[in-house]
């Protein structure tokens, strides 16, 4: 019994905090999502330009940070950050050490990471949409800005769907190691928890069970969000 | 940039290398040995069986490595049955914990992998193979292993790269190889980019050599995808 106190809600419970620490590492995720869709973009769109430049430079990106470790990309963020921030402050007259606050740092870090992966979906789906579209739409006469309107994004989008699936899996998995930079993540609180009661086993595995509750909960989630975007499509292979 | 300074930090972080290269293949070949074994179970007739290896797969796919590292690390040494079996000597070790660890979580993943793998065998071979009387392990052998091998393969790939990325995590739980040499490296001399370039260039050229290994692998299992020869090639 004594061991359902501790992962309640009492007085002595650390039940409130893992919840708490869940909503944490979900919002970590979803900020670091957006980063990554942003660069995502960005470097899917240099990818697939006719510049030989910018078709490099992402390809650079997107070598880099998926070979890798994430866990030196959260170091790089986190030790480069806080030295850019505190090169900053001493410039502005601020004397001493400022560190970068660690759920930016870490929103931040797995944010290019999921970028890198990002970039790959949505050049992916770019290439899924089928040419006579794009010069259909040109035929008719609308601008680049239109056709992306109307004829690329929405596609895009719907095609990167499931793709997008796999890289908030992934994101929400690399959160956990934004525990290093002190941030109170579920990682981090399971930690914190398993420590000042000893009860390693017990944190380890409630946390793991949160983390499971997250990921397929978010599974269903992005797989009724495909169901909804392909409603109006014939069904193809890979359906059910 | 401080061209001795580099020179000093590849040479500190190369001495970790074999660190990570024994925590890689160790994790890659155990977790290879047991991802058969689950798949072995998630396709069997057996309802226990199939209903195991899908949970397994449920669990090590769905929660972080981390977790699953530190649970075994420090919640295995909390049971007194454990702490004085014949198996606390290995399991003391941090590197054996990282190991077993590793070798856990990517046998979800690759069993997933093989499983597809066996997937895309078109039925109609394996009826051939029936029909010509193979069973069991000969059908095993001859038709399904090599031909769901052949398909896994890319993504096998994949997944052998994500599983060198991950060998940095045992870095916290103490053993010291190429991502935990650097960290120690940042905070003694607060030079982010250098020492993250060196190991940066450590890890890339690694999966480099292990991806053009695997794609002459695939080079070399696929001999009917290729293109016949313009001229036939003369006989001797």
């Amino acid at each position: 019994m004594a061991l359902f106190q501790l992962i309640g809600f009492g007085p002595t419970g650390w039940g409130g905090l893992l919840l708490l620490a869940a909503l944490m590492t979900l919002c970590v995720t979803a900020v670091a999502l957006l980063i990554g869709a942003i660069l995502g973009s960005l470097v899917a769109w240099a990818k697939l330009s006719g510049s030989r430049i910018l078709r490099t430079l992402g390809g650079t990106y997107t070598t880099v940070f998926r070979g890798v470790p994430e866990l030196l990309i959260i170091y790089l963020v986190y030790f480069g950050g806080s030295s850019a921030v505190t090169a900053i402050g001493t410039a502005m007259g601020y004397e001493g050490f400022l560190g970068l606050p660690s759920f930016a740092a870490g929103a931040l870090a797995v944010g290019i990471i999921s970028g890198a992966y990002q970039a790959e979906v949505f050049r992916g789906a770019y290439l899924a949409i089928p040419k006579g579209e794009l010069e259909a739409a040109q035929a008719i006469g609308m601008n680049r800005s239109l056709r992306f309107r109307r004829i690329i994004g929405p596609q895009v989008f719907r095609f990167a769907i499931p793709g997008i699936g796999n890289v908030w899996q992934l994101s929400l998995k690399d959160s956990a190691l934004v525990s290093v930079t002190g941030l109170a993540d579920l990682m981090r609180t399971s930690q914190v928890a398993a420590g000042s009661t000893r009860q390693h086993f017990l944190f380890f595995i409630v946390g793991g069970c949160l983390y499971l509750i997250l990921t397929s909960f978010s599974d269903r989630l992005f797989t009724s969000a495909e169901k909804r975007a392909n409603r109006s499509m014939p069904t193809s292979l890979g359906q059910a | 940039m401080d061209i001795t300074f580099m020179f000093e930090t590849m040479k500190t972080l190369l001495a970790a290398l074999p660190m990570t290269l024994a925590l890689f293949s160790l994790s890659v070949f155990f977790g290879g040995l047991l991802a058969l074994l689950i798949v072995w179970m998630r396709v069997s007739g057996n309802t226990t069986a199939r209903n195991f290896a899908k949970g397994y797969i449920f669990v090590f796919r769905g929660s972080p490595l981390l977790i699953q590292m530190f649970l075994i690390f420090y919640g295995l040494g909390q049971f007194g049955f454990i702490r004085y079996s014949f198996l606390w000597p290995a399991l003391r070790e941090p590197f054996v914990c990282a190991v077993l660890s590793l070798a856990l979580c990517t046998a979800g993943y690759t069993a997933e992998i093989f499983r597809f793998g066996l997937r895309a065998i078109p039925a109609k071979e394996i009826e051939a193979a029936r029909s010509v009387g193979m069973s069991g392990f000969l059908l095993t052998r001859r038709i399904l292993a090599p031909v769901a091998f052949r398909h896994a393969l890319p993504a096998y790939s994949t997944e052998v790269v994500m599983m060198v990325k991950s060998t940095a995590l045992a870095s916290l739980v103490t053993v010291w190889e190429v991502t935990g040499v650097a960290q120690r490296l940042i905070s003694q001399t607060y030079r982010t980019m250098e020492v993250f370039l060196c190991a940066a260039a450590i890890y890339l050229i690694l999966n480099f050599l292990i991806l053009q290994a695997m794609a002459l692998l695939e080079y070399k299992l696929t001999p009917h995808r290729r293109a016949a020869p313009l001229f036939p090639v003369p006989q001797r």
